[in-house]
Order: structure tokens, then C-alpha cells, then sequence
């Protein structure tokens, strides 16, 4: 019982990250229609750039005071990461909008390998590690296994994880009910000549949405690497198809559905290392993809699509 | 780098014809618009470019973390960052000036000549394209002559092309011809390569030519164990399942590892005979039975020829297939799905069998690339392949066959020559490697090519089935790769 809350804990922890990650994919392929393949890659510049940031100003600049550094860390990851976003989507996507769809998928791919191999160049291809930076925890219960005593922790860190993607959840939903900018997302969603017609800046909303997914990429970025301690290039690779299946477990183009998805490829992964191999997690979470696609062809909560002759 | 957006036209407020349009002025084949812009407007878009490019690099260029001994340690290089800087703007300007503000802009002449060229002589494809083949015939012996000391180096560049233009057609007929879009085709070649591999190791007696039919049977099975849970799924649905299914068979092959030798791989993979002989040095070899001397670049024209007549299957079965009922419904299953359920059309097997035929050639390929190389593990089959071998097949234009071959000598050629450019770091001082600017390259000309021609280097084909007279058709009639 110890160890499976335990598990749920960690899995829920990794769930928020590809959730934050998979609402990048979601909103993009909601209003264009493609997959963004670089987004992965969007999420490992955030985490350089969050590394990088907070090495200047700790042990640079000499900021003590954790919860401050953390807080500019954030932010500047935020804006840096989100001039990426945009820079990638103004380069590769929008001379290719109205062509057909393999078109922008290739630039993305393209795009991918550009931002891998560019920090792979400027940065190193060596892991770079970072000590753990925010430590202890809440003692959740005690028991005792026939292998010993067994503690369920919720660490600080898991706790900072959890709410802060709750808090970002909960204020993009806002944003996307609410303000003036999420109505026009919804519009450019449904018909996005209809929209610019109606004298919606089409443009500017797609590259916001990018700029958007970037910034929510960077924050996912920041916790991972604070979650794990080590980044290199490599690591957008597989958080971006990790969290693209979760975007289509969830249903594309849904955001609930991304975070449930999310969530729920987080948690298959967990405990499949938990209880059976740590090797196969990666088989298992795309195994339960292909078994959830069969049945229910459009994802958990996505809308079927309607077949137009 | 980019520029503020106001000064392009936002390409989805324009009608469906003013993107056929613009891509004929990029052409060169209709006079372009004069933008009116000024000297004003074109420096102060470079000095857009050049603070986005400063924004970008910051954390990149400027600031580097360094393992050190006790933690991380930052770098600046500031002078490296100010040269990007400089770079972007100078380059934006430059831009600026003489292609996108210009009253005549200086691609447009070049543009001009190629049009030109094709208007003058239509025949001079059909002749390009029969001297193109000739060249593949001969060109072992083409190296062989002209170049004594480097042939064995192009001839396996050479090799190296004919698997990805062997992959290219393979994968064309999933995603050319039945519009499936498959990320994971390197599955494929990676059970043709495991299967030779595994067979070989199990058995004695199994040698290339036994375990090639083999392979290509495996493979195209495991094409219908992929295809069947999916032939509900559309579009983009169903090209995640087909990565997950590629990342599967990877990290299946990663970790079993009593089976597949996991990281380690196999190695000690048998060579291809000829009819039996061996290429090898002394009695009973090659050389030996047909009394020449002994020239270990004898195995790699023979491999070239093996790998080149593989191709040329490819593409003949391929060619084949498309005048055959079943072609045919995998061209209309890709134009309308709804329309081909209507007209009778089994839409299960049409696609079962695109899946399985285009995984069958990669097995070809995969148990071709096993006896090339001798050694094989999962390393070589990333998606990162995959993605190579459908770039080629989308940048030389989907369904074409002609496009596939100019995209893998360009792509793959490229990449490999750029191996050679050594002399670089004379120029950049020594620390200069220019063999890791390769995939910086590789992506760059992905995207520059995608932008440049949306629809593949040759974005003209033949259409299969006729009703009266054969028309070029463009691309863009047909709605290629949408899945459904």
C-alpha cells in the first residue's frame, strides 16, 4: 500500500511535466493542424536556458535567497524560451501555411535536428549535472514490508511540481475562456478564414499560441531539470514523443485531454518500473497508446471527427 | 534570421490561387511585385534580425556551463556572440536588398535560366533521366578509372545513396502512393536487418541470398501486425502509433538481450556470394575462379550492383503496381477514403497491403544494410532514420520516383562530402571540426528546402490512370498525404 501511494506520488510528479509539455502539442495542432515536432526540442532549450540562468545567478551573481532565484529563473526561461517558439514557427511554419500538410511536418523535423545539433555545438554533448537544489519533504505515512521499513515522502519538489502546474492549468483555462486572445484562438481553431474575416489577426494569434506553448515548455523545462538534476541536448527527444502521445492518449486538440493524458502516460510509466521492468516503461505507455487508439480512435476526450463527403 | 511580420502577407488570407502564384515568382516564371520598400525599411528589418538573433544566443552562444570540478561553471564568450550578431544583420541586409525589396531580384535571373532550360528541350528529362541510369550502371567502373586512390570511398558513398533511394521508393508506396503517413518505416529495415542477422546466427547454412526472401517476408509481416490495429486511425493519429511502434521494436531490440545482444548488437554477419563463390583473397575466391588478381574494391561493386538491382525492383514493382487494380485503389484510397468505401473498395486490405509491401522492401533493404555493414545493433535504427527517409521522400516530392533519387544524393551525398571538408580548420583555426556543423546542416537544408518548393524538388508526376490524354498534373491537384 506504502509503496503504491509512493508511486502514484511520482507518477503524478512526471505526469504534470508531460502534461505542461503535451498543452504545447495540443494547442498548436487544435489551430494549425500539425504536429510540432520541434516542440520537444523547444522544452530541452528551456531547460539550458533555466540551467544557465540560474548558474549566473548563484554562482555568479551570489543570489542566496532560493525562492527569488527560482522565481527570476522562471521568467527568464519564460521569455527566452517563448523567443524561440516564436522564432520557429516565423522561420519554418508560416511560409508553409496553406500548403500541404507533410510540408510543415518535415520543417519541423528539420527544425528539431537544428536545435539538437545547435546546442549540441554551442553547449557541449556532455550531460550537464545540477545538485538538488530544494530538499526534504512531508512524511506521509510509515510501514513496515517484509524488506523493511518503507516511508511515503512528498518532497518539497513534488509538492512545488504539483501546484504549480495546477496554478498554470487553472490560469490558462482562464485565459483561453475568458480573455479576448482565447476567443480568437477558438475562432482560428474552428475556421480561420472565417476568422480573419471578422477581422481576427490571424497571424499574430498562431504565432501566440506558439509563444505560448514555449513558455509553458520552458516551465516544464525548469522542473525537469530541477526534478532530475541532469540535462543534455538529447532529452527533448523523448519528453516531446512522450508528451505528444499523451496529447493523442488525451484526445488532440483538447486540453484537458493533454493534461489527462499527460497524467496518465506519467503514471503508466511509474509504475511499470515500479512493479515490473524499468527497461520496457517506454513499450508499456506506447502499447497503452495503441490499445486506447483502437477502441477510441479520437483519444479519451477528443470529439470524433465528423466525416464530410 | 526572421524579421518583424508586417511587411509578408499572411498567406492564409490570400485566395487558393495566390499561393500557386507566389511560388511561381519564386520560380522565376512571373514577374514579381515590386514591394516599394525602402533603404529604411530594409535596415531597420536587419536590426530586427540582429537583437532576435543577440535574444536567441544569450544563452547559447554567449553563456556556456562547463563541467568543473566541484559543480558547474559559466563561460562568456562575448565575441562570439557580437559575430553572430554582426552575422544576422549583415546577412539580413544583404537579404533585403537584393531578393525580397529588390525591383529585380537576383534569384530570379537564375530562376529564369532553369525555367528556361525545362521550356526549351521537353525531352531533355526523359534524356536526363536515361543518362542518369546509364551513369548508375557503369559508375563502379566510372570510380574505378577516374579516381584509383579514393574509389573505394565513393563507391561506398554510392552504396550508401542506393539504400536510402531504395528506402525512399519503399516508404513512397506507404506514404506516395496509399497516403499513410508512417514515422516508424525504420522498424522495417530494422527487422530485415535483425532477421538476416538472427538467422545467421542460429544457422550455419543461411547465407544472403536464403535469408534476403526471408527477411522481406518477416518484415512485411510484422508491416500487417503494425497495420491491422491501426486501419481505423487517420492522419496524424496514425502517424504517432506508427513512431510508438518504431520506438517498440528499438527498445525491444535495446533490451532483450539474450536474444538480440542488446547495446552490443551482432556482429560476424556473412558476406554476399557470387553464385556461391566468396569474395575473398586465395583458392575459391572470386577472383581465384575467374583467374584476375585479387582487389578487395571487387566486394564493394558487387555490393553496389546488389544494392542497385534492389532498387531497380523496387521501383519496377512499384511502377508495376501502380497500372494494377490494387495500385489504383491505393491512389484513390489517398484521395478520398470515403469515396473509395462507396465504390466497393476494400479500404482494409488496400491498406494492409501498402503496409506490407513498403515494409517488404525495407527488410530488403535492413538484411542489404546487415550484410554491408557486418555488424548491426540498435543504434543504427533511431527515428531519426525514419525521419531521413521520409524527408527524402517529401523534399524529392511525394509519389515521385525520379524526386526520390535527387533528394538522397543531395541529402545523403551532402551530408557525407561534408565529412571531407577538413580543410576548414586551416581557415577556422584548429578547433574548428566542421564534421559536428553536419546535422546542423542536414536540418537547415530541410527546412530551407521545404520552404523554397512545398511540394518536393519535383513536384510534376504522371498520373497512373487516365481517361482520355496524359496531362502533367501539379502537385497541388492532388491532396497527397492528408491521411484520409
Amino acid at each position: 500500500m506504502e509503496y503504491f501511494v509512493q508511486q502514484l506520488i511520482n507518477g503524478l510528479t512526471l505526469g504534470s511535466i508531460y502534461g505542461l509539455i503535451a498543452i504545447g502539442y495540443t494547442m498548436v495542432y487544435g489551430i494549425i493542424g500539425m504536429i510540432n515536432f520541434a516542440h520537444g526540442d523547444i522544452f530541452m532549450i528551456g531547460a539550458f536556458i533555466a540551467l544557465a540562468m540560474f548558474l549566473i545567478l548563484t554562482s555568479v551573481l551570489g543570489f542566496a535567497f532560493l525562492p527569488l532565484v527560482l522565481l527570476i529563473v522562471v521568467i527568464v526561461a519564460m521569455i527566452f524560451t517563448s523567443a524561440w517558439g516564436w522564432t520557429v514557427e516565423r522561420l519554418a511554419y508560416r511560409p508553409l501555411r496553406g500548403s500541404f500538410r507533410l510540408a510543415p511536418l518535415i520543417t519541423a523535423i528539420g527544425m528539431s535536428i537544428v536545435l539538437q545539433n545547435f546546442v549540441q555545438i554551442t553547449q557541449g554533448a556532455r550531460v550537464k549535472p545540477l545538485p538538488p537544489q530544494i530538499q526534504g519533504g512531508i512524511t506521509l505515512m510509515e510501514g513496515n514490508t517484509e524488506t523493511g521499513a518503507i516511508v511515503v515522502q512528498l518532497s518539497y519538489m513534488q509538492i512545488i511540481i504539483i501546484l504549480t502546474t495546477l496554478v498554470l492549468m487553472a490560469g490558462f483555462t482562464m485565459l483561453i475562456n475568458r480573455t479576448s486572445l482565447g476567443r480568437a484562438q477558438r475562432a482560428c481553431e474552428q475556421d480561420r478564414k472565417m476568422a480573419a474575416l471578422l477581422g481576427v489577426n490571424v497571424d499574430r494569434t498562431i504565432s501566440l499560441t506558439f509563444v505560448m506553448g514555449a513558455a509553458l515548455a520552458a516551465v516544464a523545462g525548469l522542473m525537469f531539470l530541477l526534478l532530475y538534476g541532469v540535462i543534455d541536448f538529447y532529452i527533448g527527444f523523448l519528453a516531446g514523443v512522450k508528451a505528444f502521445t499523451a496529447a493523442v492518449l488525451g484526445g488532440i486538440g483538447s486540453l484537458p485531454g493533454a493534461m489527462l493524458g499527460g497524467l496518465l502516460i506519467g503514471l503508466i510509466e511509474v509504475f511499470w518500473s515500479g512493479y515490473f521492468t524499468v527497461e520496457y516503461k517506454d513499450v508499456a505507455a506506447f502499447s497503452i497508446l495503441a490499445i486506447v487508439l483502437i477502441f477510441l480512435p479520437s483519444g479519451l476526450l477528443g470529439q470524433p471527427e465528423v466525416e464530410k463527403v | 534570421m526572421a524579421g518583424p511580420a508586417k511587411n509578408v502577407p499572411a498567406d492564409i488570407q490570400k485566395p487558393a490561387g495566390a499561393q500557386a502564384k507566389a511560388e511561381a515568382r519564386r520560380d522565376g516564371t512571373q514577374p514579381p511585385v515590386p514591394t516599394g520598400k525602402t533603404m529604411q525599411d530594409s535596415l531597420r528589418d536587419a536590426l530586427t534580425a540582429a537583437v532576435l538573433v543577440g535574444v536567441l544566443g544569450l544563452f547559447f552562444i554567449n553563456v556556456r556551463t562547463d563541467i568543473a570540478p566541484g559543480g558547474l561553471d559559466v563561460t562568456t564568450r562575448w565575441v562570439a556572440w557580437f559575430v553572430s550578431i554582426l552575422i544576422a544583420f549583415a546577412g539580413r541586409l544583404a537579404l533585403n536588398v537584393f531578393v525580397f525589396n529588390a525591383r529585380k531580384p537576383a534569384t530570379e535571373t537564375l530562376g529564369k535560366k532553369v525555367a528556361a532550360l525545362g521550356n526549351a528541350a521537353p525531352g531533355t528529362g526523359k534524356w536526363l533521366l536515361r543518362g542518369l541510369f546509364i551513369f548508375a550502371c557503369i559508375l563502379p567502373f566510372f570510380f574505378t578509372m577516374l579516381f584509383p586512390g579514393r574509389d573505394r570511398q565513393f563507391i561506398d558513398l554510392a552504396i550508401l545513396i542506393m539504400t536510402y533511394i531504395m528506402l525512399g521508393w519503399g516508404l513512397n508506396i506507404v506514404v506516395g502512393l496509399a497516403g499513410l503517413l508512417d514515422l516508424g518505416y525504420v522498424a522495417f529495415y530494422a527487422v530485415g536487418a535483425y532477421s538476416f542477422a538472427l538467422l545467421a546466427q542460429y544457422f550455419d547454412f543461411i547465407g544472403f541470398w536464403v535469408a534476403l526472401p526471408l527477411a522481406g517476408l518477416l518484415a512485411a509481416v510484422w508491416g500487417m501486425v503494425l497495420g491491422f490495429p491501426v486501419l481505423r486511425l487517420r492522419g496524424d493519429y496514425l502517424a504517432i502509433v506508427t513512431l510508438a511502434f518504431g520506438e517498440i521494436i528499438r527498445v525491444v531490440l535495446l533490451n532483450w538481450y539474450e536474444f538480440t545482444g542488446g547495446p552490443d548488437g551482432i556482429s560476424g554477419i556473412p558476406k554476399p556470394t557470387f553464385f556461391g563463390l566468396e569474395l575473398k583473397r586465395g583458392e575459391g575466391g572470386f577472383a581465384d575462379f575467374f583467374g584476375i588478381a585479387y582487389d578487395p574494391i571487387h566486394r564493394f561493386i558487387f555490393l553496389y550492383y546488389i544494392i542497385f538491382a534492389l532498387a531497380l525492383l523496387t521501383n519496377f514493382v512499384t511502377m508495376r503496381l501502380r497500372r494494377l487494380p490494387i495500385g489504383r485503389a491505393w491512389e484513390a484510397l489517398r484521395e478520398d477514403e470515403i469515396a473509395c468505401r462507396s465504390l466497393g473498395i476494400n479500404t482494409r486490405n488496400t491498406k494492409l497491403t501498402a503496409f506490407s509491401i513498403g515494409a517488404m522492401f525495407g527488410g530488403f533493404a535492413g538484411s542489404f544494410f546487415a550484410t554491408r555493414q557486418g555488424f548491426i545493433s540498435p543504434e543504427s535504427f533511431t527515428f531519426l532514420e525514419s525521419a531521413i527517409i521520409l524527408a527524402i521522400v517529401v523534399l524529392g516530392g511525394l509519389g515521385s520516383q525520379v524526386g526520390v533519387v535527387i533528394a538522397s544524393v543531395v541529402m545523403i551525398g551532402g551530408i557525407e562530402m561534408l565529412r571531407n571538408l577538413g580543410f576548414l580548420s586551416q581557415v577556422f583555426g584548429p578547433g574548428f571540426d566542421p564534421v559536428q556543423y553536419r546535422m546542423l546542416i542536414f536540418g537547415l537544408a530541410m527546412v530551407l528546402i521545404m520552404v523554397w518548393k512545398p511540394r518536393g524538388l519535383v513536384s510534376t508526376r504522371e498520373p497512373s490512370a487516365v481517361l482520355k490524354e496524359k496531362k502533367k498534373i501539379g502537385a497541388d491537384m492532388v491532396a497527397q498525404g492528408e491521411g484520409h
